[in-house]
């Protein structure tokens, strides 16, 4: 029952990763990019630390998937902003 | 085919047709990018050959502080490019073709070479562990059995940073970058950096029983350095205190060679019940050299692209 789930949530975690990625080779500018890797990011990787955390059966690695998860969302959403606004800056810059 | 193996054979594959995109990238900035996954996909090749040690530094060398001066060389070359960069064909040449391929060649037939199942001076390792003040192998060769060529390293270490400082034109390393960091990255680096200096000291400390050590610990602080220095946070060590972060590790092997020297014993013969400690002694220092290392090759490259602050000036 556990491995099922486990499994269940890293393939969801995987549809997500696969979404995000079609999302940034298809659309067609930077915000639109960043919308589709931030939902790959924070929800594809929360899945599939979900299943890994019910597979590996024990709270310290549960714990520190968890962990890594947070680091991963601080640092994916500080990168995204950076990234916006660089692209906000150069078009009010430079009008392109 | 079990899953392992397909999964190995996917990244060998995978790895060869990176590598080849990092050499017929449309562009400049691509090619940068293609080869910073080459780095992180190294760090998973590394892994799953059991090198967990390696796999950390590549991930924190070969894909991290690499993509970061390379990418920070990219903008020096090219200010306000962005990526309206002009899309350079290059030709391959067929002299470096012919040596690259004789160079292959050559290292198959040297693997072919090897012999299978040898244990080489495992053994000896094994056998010489107990004596060595740590339980991990990797540790006892590179701190104890073999320290002076880590000693050596550090050296280079040092003479890279020293090189690089002195092709450096104009100002030092005590200046910050123009323009304030925005909140957010503020937030963020002030959340980080004591992670990232927990983290590492925890690896440090980590070298002596499992995959860990000086190197990575120094990648580490090395970053939380660069990060630091990005967001303009003070104080910006100064000039002496430059100098002193930088020989730290490799004046911490010589003064411990030297006492181990003049109490009689031979360079690096460390008494087997303070070898733990001394071991741990040197890592520290080392770790310290080559995080401020790591940091001064960023910030004294940095610093060519000359826009540049100095010294007192404010940044905002």
């Amino acid at each position: 029952m556990i491995a099922a789930a486990s499994v269940l949530f890293c393939v969801a975690g995987a549809v997500f990763f696969l979404a995000g990625t079609v999302g940034l080779l298809r659309l067609p500018d930077t915000f639109c990019r960043l919308h589709a890797l931030t939902k790959a990011d924070n929800l594809g990787l929360g899945f599939i630390v979900l299943g890994l955390a019910l597979d590996s059966g024990s709270w310290a690695v549960s714990g520190k998937l968890l962990l890594i998860w947070l680091l991963a969302l601080l640092a994916g959403t500080s990168a995204c902003y950076l990234i916006a606004n660089s692209v906000l800056a150069k078009r009010e810059g430079g009008g392109g | 085919m079990s899953a392992a193996v397909f999964f190995d054979l996917l990244l060998a594959v995978t790895l060869v047709a990176v590598a080849w995109r990092v050499l017929h990238a449309p562009g400049t900035f691509e090619a940068v990018v293609v080869f910073i996954t080459l780095g992180l996909l190294m760090a998973i090749a590394w892994a799953r050959l059991s090198a967990p040690d390696i796999a950390l530094a590549e991930a924190a060398v070969g894909a991290g502080l690499t993509g970061v001066l390379l990418l920070d060389t990219l903008r020096a070359l090219h200010p306000g490019a962005g990526d309206k960069e002009p899309v350079v064909r290059h030709h391959p040449s067929w002299a470096a073709s012919v040596a690259a391929a004789v160079l292959a060649g050559v290292l198959v037939l040297a693997l072919l070479g090897i012999p299978r199942d040898a244990p080489g001076l495992t053994e000896r390792v094994v056998e010489e562990l107990p004596r060595s003040g740590v339980s991990q192998p990797v540790t006892a060769v590179l701190l104890n059995f073999r320290s002076y060529d880590t000693w050596l390293e550090l050296g280079v270490l040092l003479i890279a940073v020293v090189a690089v400082l002195s092709l450096r034109a104009g100002t030092g390393l005590t200046g910050v970058p123009p323009g304030g960091a925005g909140a957010p990255l503020l937030w963020l680096v002030r959340l980080l950096v004591p992670m990232v200096v927990l983290v590492g000291g925890y690896l440090l400390w980590l070298g002596k029983s499992a995959a860990g050590g000086a190197f990575q610990a120094g990648v580490l602080l090395g970053a939380a350095g660069v990060l630091l220095w990005l967001a303009g946070q003070r104080p910006v060590p100064r000039e002496w205190q430059w100098r002193l972060l930088l020989a730290l590790g490799f004046a911490a092997f010589l003064g411990i060679g030297g006492v181990l020297m003049a109490g009689g014993r031979l360079l690096f013969e460390y008494p087997p019940e303070l070898a733990g400690t001394l071991i741990l002694l040197i890592e520290t220092g080392a770790a310290v050299s080559i995080g401020a290392t790591m940091a001064a090759l960023f910030i004294g490259l940095h610093f060519r692209t000359g826009e540049i602050s100095t010294g007192g000036a404010d940044d905002t």
